[in-house]
């Protein structure tokens, strides 16, 4: 199925709340309200044409001039080899998204890694903790104004450059 | 011949200090523990290629058992704290080798938000082996230099010299 098939599609199931599809994209990309994702998750997994049944990746890029951050959904199909790709976009200064941890358990990790990096809050994520910076952490290491800290636990980030 | 037969009944002279450190530079055993992918060089050097076995180090898999920590990889700052820790349970007399680029300044990694630049930051480092990753041979060439380090070292007398500060009232 083409992506402007799947879009036709859930235009057709989810009205305005699937925005817009981007198709001279290499991946062409539908651009889908943050508040449905996880209604459009289920509903691509589920469809007899769609069935996504793996989630293989999501990310997060955070467009720090355009005020928002953007969620990217790998989707892929075993049973009819396509992908969907699906994106969420969200304000930095707000960032919050449904879980699709109960779509896809895969989920889960992705999910915190993003809260841990970009500070997007995942509602309904059954176990919102950081993943791979320190608990105690403070900021989101891939947000685009993050400024690293002097020191961690009296242990001094800066060194010398060894490239001057 | 005549030296090998009267062996048994040979009586060798030195120094306690030099016996103690010949003995404790014969095992020196390390906590095994990588971080990275020094650690696959760490293995290799322990395997029967570069053999350190004959040296008498062998990995031990507790740091209460172990006399070196060889810090093997990019050491983040998240498990800096947790080295740090296994450090300080290790006993006296221990030793640390920061082996590769990573673990001696941060290496390729020093300008990302999560890694500590050098585990000399967190605890005191006895053998840097630069590399990326270094040799099994390089890091052979390390314990040997540890080695070089234990046989200068005078435990016994320094023992001796804390235990008088003691007797006279001072700070150990």
């Amino acid at each position: 199925m083409t992506a402007s098939d799947t879009f036709e599609r859930l235009k057709a199931r989810f009205g305005e709340r699937v925005i817009s599809v981007t198709l001279e994209a290499k991946d062409p990309w539908i651009l889908v309200e943050p508040a449905a994702i996880a209604e459009v998750c289920a509903y691509v997994r589920d469809d007899a044409e769609l069935r996504c049944d793996a989630l293989s990746n999501l990310s997060g890029v955070d467009y720090k001039n355009e005020g928002w951050i953007e969620l990217v959904y790998h989707l892929y199909s075993y049973e009819h080899r396509h992908f969907v790709i699906l994106k969420v976009r969200t304000p930095r200064d707000a960032a919050e998204v449904p879980t699709v941890e109960r779509v896809w358990k895969a989920a889960n990790w992705l999910e915190r890694e993003i809260y841990d990096l970009l500070g997007v809050v995942f509602t309904g994520h059954s176990d919102l903790r950081r993943l791979l910076m320190p608990e105690d952490w403070i900021g989101y290491p891939l947000r685009k104004d993050f400024v690293e800290p002097e020191e961690y636990h009296g242990i001094s980030t800066r060194r010398e450059s060894l490239l001057r | 011949m005549a030296l090998i037969n009267s062996f048994p009944e040979m009586v060798l002279t030195t120094k306690a200090d030099a016996f103690l450190n010949w003995t404790r530079k014969s095992s020196v055993w390390w906590m095994l523990f990588g971080l990275a992918c020094c650690a696959i060089e760490l293995m290799q050097t322990q395997g029967p290629r570069a053999d350190v076995d004959r040296f008498g180090a062998a990995p031990r898999a507790s740091p209460r058992q172990s006399d070196l920590m060889v810090v093997a990889g990019t050491l983040t700052l998240k498990m800096a704290l947790r080295t740090k820790v296994l450090y300080e349970q290790m006993p006296e007399p221990r030793y640390v080798i920061s082996m590769g680029a990573c673990a001696s300044c941060g290496g390729l990694f020093h300008l990302a938000y999560s890694v500590c630049d050098g585990v000399d930051k967190v605890i005191p480092v006895d053998v840097y082996v630069p590399g990326c990753p270094p040799r099994p041979e390089a890091l052979t060439e390390g314990i040997l230099k540890l080695q070089e380090k234990m046989m200068t070292e005078n435990w016994l007398v320094r023992r001796a010299a804390a235990g008088a500060r003691l007797d006279a009232g001072g700070a150990a």
